[in-house]
C-alpha cells in the first residue's frame, strides 16, 4: 500500500512551468504558494507578476493575478491593496525589476508602509533578456553586457536591497533567504510565511529576498550554480534578519 | 439644481466624486495641483482613497492595480507627468481598463511652460504610449462642459473597458465659472465580473493582463480591441456646429481655443461674413463625418489651435482635399486673441472688406 507523502501545492495550476533545469524560481514559486494555502488566504490572495522570467507566473499561480509593467508591481500592488485592504496582495520581482528599474516603486512602497508582502528574487543577472549585468551582478561576475567581469570603477559595487530596505521605518519584515539547500529552502519558507504574516497583522511592508540561481546564464550545470551561489552570493549578500515585526527590530 | 461658483480644477474633483470615483493617485504639477488637492480633502469624506505618488509612472500604475480590482479610480496630471504616464496608460489599453486620467495641458516641448497650452493633442490622440491602442479623449470649452464630462467618462470608461482622457489646459484648470451637477444619462454598465477581488477557491483565477507571446493570440486580442474602438467610434463621438451650410469660411477649434473662436466669428458676423465652426468634443474618435456638411462653395477651413499645428492633420484628412486648409497657431503659453483669428478669416474668404 502507498501512502502519500508529497503532494504539489493547491496554491499553484497544473500549467507546466517553463524555467530552464535548475532555475530555483520553480522551488520559490511553491513557497509562496504553500505558504498562502498554510495560512489559509490563498482564497484572498492577489499577486502581481514581474516583467522577466517570471513575467509567466500568472499562469502558475492559484490565485487573481496582475501582471504589471517593468519594475512598476510595488505600485500596482499598492492600487490594489488600497481598494481591497481585506485581501493578501503580494508581488513577485526579480533584480533587474526590483533593483534596478523599480527602485522608486520599491522604496515608496517600504516608505509608505503599504501593506503588501514583496517576494524578491535575486540570482544576479538579468535572465529573460539573456545574461546582462544586473545592479546585483558581483564584482567579477561576467554577463553580456560585462564581458569582462563587472568593475567597481565603471559601474560601482552590487545593490545590497534588503540591507538598503532595512532603514525605511515602513518596512516591518525585511529577511534574506536562500535556497541552495534542503535547510536554507525550510528557512525560506518560514521566512516567507513570516512576510504574509506582517501583512496580515497590518503590520506595514515586508519583503523576503531570496538567493536564486540562473544556471542558463551563468554558464554552469545546476549543481554548480548553487555551488558558487555558496561561494560568491552569501559572502556579499549575509542571509539573515535585517527586521521584524516581533522582536522591535 | 443651483449653480455654484468653482474653479476648474475643483470641479473635476468635485464632479469625479459625484460620479462615484473613490480613488485617485497623483503627482503634484502645475497647473493642475487643485484636483489632487481637491481630492486629498474630499475623498476621505466619502470613504474614498486619495494617495500622492512618488511619481507619475507609479501613479498611473496604481491606477492600472486599482481598476483592475475594481475601483472607479482617476489620476490628473498636466503635459510633461502626462508624458510618464504614457506607458501605463499602454498597459491599461491592453489589459483592457476603466479609468479616467485629466490632462491640464501646459506648453511644451520638454519642462515647456506653465502657461496653457494644446500641444498635446498628437499625445493623446494618437498614444504616447506603446502598441496598437486607443482611448477616448474629451476636451471641453467651459467648466460646466467639464464637469459633465468628467460625469460620464467614468461610465464610457466601464461600458467599453477604456482609459478614457479628459484633456483641458492650463486655463480650464485655473478659471472660475458657475456650475451645476447634473446627473449623466444613465447608461447600462455590465457587471464588472473580470476583477481581480481573490478566488474565494470558488472560481478560477481572473487575470490582469497585457501580455501575449503567442503571436496569433495577440493578433486576435488587438483585432477585438479595433472593433471596440470601431463601436466607440459609432457611438461616442460628440462635437458642436454652426453655420456650415452657408458658411464661406469654417473654423475648427477645441477646447479654450473655441471660445476665442467663437468671439472672432461674431465680429466677423457684424462686419457680414458668414463664418462657421465645428468644434470637436471627442478629439478621439474625432468627428470626421461632420465635414461632409461643408458647403462645397466654402473658400477655406481655419484650424485654430494653441500649438504649431496637430489637429490640423485630423482636419486634412477630415477635408479629404475638398477645401483649403489653413492653420493658426499660437504656442509657449501665448493664447490667440480674437482679433487676429478675425483677420485670418478676412484672409481666406478673400480680403478685408
Amino acid at each position: 500500500m502507498s501512502t502519500i507523502v508529497y503532494e504539489k501545492s493547491k496554491g499553484l495550476t497544473d500549467t507546466q512551468l517553463h524555467y530552464c533545469p535548475g532555475c530555483t524560481h520553480g522551488i520559490i514559486h511553491k513557497l509562496v504558494s504553500e505558504s498562502l494555502v498554510e495560512l489559509g488566504v490563498l482564497g484572498d490572495a492577489i499577486g502581481v507578476i514581474p516583467v522577466g522570467c517570471s513575467a509567466l507566473a500568472y499562469k502558475y499561480f492559484n490565485c487573481d493575478v496582475h501582471q504589471a509593467a517593468h519594475g512598476r508591481a510595488p505600485a500596482v500592488a499598492t492600487g490594489i491593496k488600497r481598494v481591497r485592504p481585506e485581501n493578501v496582495v503580494f508581488a513577485y520581482q526579480g533584480d533587474g525589476d526590483l533593483a534596478s528599474i523599480g527602485t522608486a516603486e520599491i522604496i515608496h512602497a517600504a516608505h509608505r508602509g503599504e501593506k503588501i508582502t514583496t517576494i524578491f528574487v535575486n540570482n544576479a543577472i538579468y535572465g529573460m533578456t539573456g545574461g546582462q549585468m544586473a545592479p546585483t551582478t558581483l564584482i567579477g561576475q561576467k554577463s553580456t553586457t560585462s564581458p569582462e567581469g563587472r568593475s567597481e570603477e565603471h559601474s560601482g559595487k552590487p545593490l545590497k536591497v534588503a540591507e538598503m530596505l532595512a532603514t525605511i521605518d515602513g518596512a516591518k519584515y525585511v529577511e534574506r533567504v536562500s535556497v541552495d539547500t534542503p535547510a536554507n529552502v525550510r528557512k525560506a519558507k518560514k521566512a516567507i510565511k513570516k512576510a504574509f504574516k506582517c501583512q496580515l497583522e497590518g503590520k506595514g511592508f515586508s519583503i523576503v529576498e531570496v538567493l536564486s540561481t540562473c544556471p542558463t546564464n551563468w554558464g554552469m550545470v545546476p549543481n554548480e550554480a548553487l555551488q558558487w551561489l555558496r561561494d560568491n552570493m552569501i559572502p556579499y549578500y549575509p542571509l539573515g534578519n535585517f527586521r521584524d515585526f516581533e522582536e522591535g527590530k | 439644481m443651483t449653480k455654484v461658483l468653482m474653479k476648474g480644477n475643483e470641479a473635476v474633483g468635485a464632479a469625479a466624486i459625484k460620479a462615484g470615483c473613490k480613488y485617485f493617485f497623483g503627482y503634484p504639477i502645475t497647473p493642475q495641483n487643485e484636483v489632487p488637492e481637491y481630492m486629498s480633502r474630499e475623498l476621505p469624506k466619502v470613504g474614498g482613497t486619495f494617495l500622492q505618488a512618488e511619481s507619475e509612472v507609479a501613479a498611473i500604475n496604481m491606477v492600472y492595480g486599482a481598476a483592475g480590482s475594481g475601483g472607479r479610480v482617476m489620476t490628473s496630471s498636466s503635459s510633461p507627468g502626462i508624458a510618464l504616464k504614457q506607458e501605463g496608460i499602454s498597459y491599461i489599453a491592453g489589459a483592457e481598463l476603466p479609468c479616467v486620467i485629466v490632462n491640464m495641458m501646459r506648453g511644451g516641448p520638454g519642462l515647456g511652460s506653465i502657461q496653457p497650452g494644446q500641444a498635446d493633442y498628437f499625445q493623446a490622440t494618437r498614444g504616447g504610449g506603446n502598441g496598437d491602442y486607443r482611448h477616448v479623449v474629451y476636451a471641453p470649452a467651459s467648466i460646466q462642459e467639464t464637469v459633465d464630462l468628467i460625469m460620464e467618462a467614468f461610465d464610457v470608461a466601464d461600458l467599453y473597458r477604456i482609459p478614457v482622457m479628459v484633456l483641458g489646459d492650463g486655463m480650464i484648470g485655473q478659471m472660475m465659472e458657475a456650475v451645476e451637477f447634473k446627473e449623466p444619462k444613465k447608461r447600462e454598465l455590465p457587471e464588472k465580473e473580470w476583477i481581480t477581488t481573490g478566488t474565494k477557491e470558488e472560481r478560477k483565477p481572473n487575470i490582469i493582463n497585457s501580455l501575449y507571446l503567442e503571436p496569433d493570440e495577440l493578433e486576435e486580442h488587438n483585432i477585438r480591441l479595433e472593433k471596440k474602438h470601431e463601436l466607440i467610434t459609432k457611438k461616442e463621438k460628440k462635437f458642436e456646429v454652426s453655420n456650415l451650410e452657408d458658411a464661406d469660411v469654417v473654423c475648427v477649434a477645441y477646447g479654450t481655443t473655441s471660445r476665442i473662436v467663437k468671439n472672432a466669428i461674431e465680429d466677423c458676423e457684424k462686419e457680414g461674413l458668414k463664418v462657421g465652426l465645428i468644434r470637436p468634443i471627442t478629439l478621439w474618435p474625432f468627428p470626421e463625418e461632420v465635414f461632409d456638411e461643408i458647403n462645397e462653395n466654402c473658400k477655406g477651413l481655419l484650424t485654430v489651435e494653441m500649438s504649431m499645428g496637430q489637429m490640423v492633420d485630423d482636419v486634412k484628412i477630415s477635408a479629404k482635399g475638398r477645401w483649403p486648409v489653413h492653420f493658426l497657431g499660437r504656442s509657449g503659453g501665448m493664447v490667440p486673441n480674437p482679433a487676429e483669428v478675425v483677420n485670418k478669416i478676412k484672409e481666406i474668404s478673400g480680403g478685408a472688406k
